[in-house]
């Protein structure tokens, strides 16, 4: 055997490997709770989560439905997606708006227009009105720091809170879901997943992803080092001039804040290339959220999103 | 050769086990440029001339104020010929609960010493606990040889005494490996060290990259605990009724016969299917969906194994316990026990013994046993359940213990553990 060939039969190893795990955490939840959910943005790591659902229960139907908190700063070609994929699957959709909270001013605009800390109180209204017990999210340990001692099930408080000192012990693959009512817990089948991992996965299994993920012609401005793109949320200052480049999205999240990079990686064999030769994580490139403080995370996990 | 490689670290912040594995995500190219920018920030704002990779895998804010740097954290890099999942356990404080969290999916374990101590107090806990849980391969990292100035007779003297304890807890001549290192220099994490010719072995990296992990999965019997019964009800597939589960020792294929515990009922494999088809065989860990040939009742919790070598079935059992918890324990303790993917009542009828794992010793009926400690107790619980000894078959042995009245998880179980096991311990006769 070649080393390229022995790599080769590695990867796969390590995504089967993977596949289980998170196979085996959807089947623990759907025997222990009463009403869990996904959490689908149209991003890829909540279509892969939903990817992973579908063959937990196959030839079943997943039996859980799915819940999309929108920030009304959307990407057209995310949100057909999103539509598209419920469809495809007969899927029952969830949507908690951030715009209706802010038109009866239950939320108000921040001034930096940015509305991902916003998602916090929709997410947590949704869940409890659909007395949701069991929430599933694409997070993974590699994204960042604030990750890397998240539990694959994180309890939270009726409040949405995540204590760090009611945090259980997680011990082989026997996971303890018990809560109190009107507590809820967090569920992370990706979480020994990492940015590589979730990429090989989608081109093995072939999984359909929004186009914003891979490479196109698009109108964008520099902002903190960053490429944005004019839309709903607002667009360039005058000051900010309007380039068009070819770009792709590595992350999908608040329009306002989620920005491009120049890429013409078009497939996704070239997208794995890409990122294996990348030298930013996926956060720190796209995120400007995530890049206002190096604890940016951490707070709002501590208040109740993600 | 398994690509996936889960590996538990234990050592003390002193040891350098930060810088250890901040190391080994700097060498593997696992760190990228916007961490390494800000590292590199940080570095100078504390007036060091080269990064800290220790920053890497620095605690978080809320941790530092409120002392929860007592967690087990995850990273994660690769090479080309595998990939590891590094459980990255802090050794101070609680250092049961954290070393018993991250040896309990690990396949092989770091420890970490500083070559000016050896080995030391909390080597030798750490030692005893992963040998507890059943680790299959020690190694033991003599880090800051550089600070002894690459001293082979000294680097020789902490292996042989650290290879003495780990053949007293029953580790074989091979599964364990001193590696003089320097985290912060570089020696012998990923590169070869020019400063310690004397040592022929492998780095670390290459010794994580090529020691051999899975367990043969042939020898051991097949269990898989049903998670949930799928049952699709479509026009497809009107009476298709397959319990889903992940295997949890050994192998299953079509046509292998099969009892369901703790009922007793015996089948036949008829299929062993996935989503991306059905399956000529599967081994241990695989998530898969089996078929049986006759019409069972059948639900979640139930255990699926081979016929000719099932688990025994009781309602009694001795078990090891690392409590977790701060609410102590005291023998006559309610409490709940999820094994497999079954959740009963228990009683804790019996506080047998405590193990000192710093002096290998036992102590007969402590009364009690606290956050931290090992205890050995007798269990009586409301329902019969198969269970494997944790030494024949760790999946089907293991199991946490969770106080009923506010769901906490109370303790890791290892279901027939004696303390003897562990070459080198003298047991007294438990009453």
């Amino acid at each position: 055997m070649t080393t390229l060939e022995a790599a080769a039969d590695a990867a796969r190893d390590n995504l089967a490997a993977l596949e289980s795990e998170a196979i085996h955490i959807f089947r623990e939840v759907a025997g222990e709770f009463d009403r869990p959910v996904i959490l689908f943005s149209g991003g890829k790591d909540s279509t892969l989560l939903l990817h992973l659902a579908i063959k937990a229960f196959w030839p079943a139907p997943v039996p859980f439905p799915l819940l999309h908190v929108d920030t009304g700063h959307n990407f057209d070609e995310v949100i057909a997606f999103r539509d598209h994929v419920v469809e495809k699957y007969g899927l029952r959709l969830v949507v908690a708006s951030v715009q209706d909270y802010i038109d009866d001013g239950r939320l108000a605009e921040r001034a930096d227009g940015t509305r991902n800390p916003l998602q916090t109180q929709p997410l947590l209204d949704a869940i409890a009105d659909n007395k949701f017990d069991a929430v599933f999210g694409g997070g993974r340990r590699d994204e960042e720091r604030a990750r890397a001692k998240e539990r694959i099930f994180s309890l939270r408080s009726s409040f949405g809170q995540w204590d760090p000192r009611r945090q259980r012990p997680e011990l082989w693959n026997l996971y303890n879901g018990r809560h109190r009512p009107g507590e809820h817990v967090r569920v992370f089948p990706l979480s020994n997943f990492t940015e590589s991992d979730v990429w090989n996965y989608i081109a093995r299994e072939q999984v359909e992803l929004p186009s914003i993920y891979y490479a196109h012609q698009r109108k964008v401005y520099s902002r903190d080092g960053m490429w944005l793109t004019e839309g709903p949320w607002g667009g360039p200052r005058e000051d900010e001039e309007v380039h068009e480049l070819t770009v792709r999205y590595r992350t999908v999240g608040d329009g306002s804040c989620t920005g491009a990079v120049e890429s013409t990686a078009s497939t996704v064999e070239e997208v794995i290339a890409e990122v294996q030769a990348s030298r930013l994580t996926e956060r720190g490139a796209t995120r400007a959220d995530d890049r206002m403080s190096e604890a940016a995370m951490e707070d709002r996990k501590r208040e109740g999103y993600f | 050769m398994s690509s996936l490689l889960r590996l538990a670290t234990a050592g003390s912040v002193d040891d350098g086990k930060s810088t250890l594995v901040g190391r080994l995500l700097y060498d593997t190219k696992s760190v990228l440029a916007d961490q390494l920018d800000a590292i590199e920030r940080a570095s100078v704002d504390k007036g060091m001339t080269t990064p800290d990779l220790s920053l890497l895998v620095d605690g978080l804010r809320s941790e530092r104020e409120q002392g929860i740097t007592i967690d087990v954290a995850y990273r994660y890099f690769a090479t080309p010929n595998r990939s590891f999942v590094l459980a990255d356990t802090p050794g101070h404080v609680q250092y049961t609960r954290n070393t018993v969290t991250g040896a309990s999916t690990a396949q092989l374990g770091v420890l970490l010493v500083d070559a000016r101590n050896g080995v030391v107090e909390q080597t030798r806990r750490h030692a005893a606990v992963l040998a507890m849980l059943g680790v299959p391969r020690l190694v033991l990292a003599v880090n800051k040889v550089d600070l002894i100035d690459y001293d082979e007779a000294a680097f020789t003297v902490i292996a042989k005494e650290f290879a003495a304890h780990a053949t007293s807890l029953g580790y074989a001549e091979g599964t364990v490996l001193a590696i003089p290192v320097s985290a912060l220099q570089g020696d012998n994490v990923a590169t070869k060290s020019e400063n310690t010719p004397w040592y022929s072995g492998p780095t670390l990296l290459e010794h994580l990259e090529e020691v051999p992990v899975a367990p043969d999965p042939h020898e051991a019997p097949f269990r898989m605990p049903v998670q949930y019964v799928i049952r699709p009800r479509t026009p497809e597939y009107l009476d298709y009724r397959g319990y889903a589960g992940q295997i949890a020792a050994g192998t299953v294929r079509p046509g292998d016969e099969v009892v369901v515990l703790p009922q007793g009922l015996k089948s036949t494999v008829e299929s062993v299917d996935t989503a991306d088809g059905s399956l000529s065989e599967a081994g241990t860990g695989k998530s898969i969906t089996v078929v049986l040939a006759d019409d069972l009742d059948i639900t979640r919790g139930d255990v699926i194994a081979a016929a000719d070598n099932a688990p025994k079935v009781t309602d009694e059992f001795t078990a090891a316990l690392c409590w977790l918890s701060s609410k102590q324990l005291e023998p006559g303790a309610r409490v709940l026990i999820k094994q497999g993917t079954r959740t009963v009542q228990a009683m804790v009828e019996e506080l047998n013994a405590r193990f000192d794992e710093q002096t290998l010793s036992i102590v007969d009926s402590p009364g009690k046993l606290e956050l931290n400690e090992i205890g050995n107790v007798s269990l009586r619980l409301a329902e019969q359940l198969p269970v494997d000894d944790y030494t024949v078959s760790p999946r089907t042995g293991a199991f946490i213990v969770i106080d009923p009245k506010d769901g906490d998880t109370l303790a890791a179980g290892l279901v027939g553990h004696r303390f003897s096991q562990l070459k080198g311990v003298t047991e007294p006769e438990v009453a």
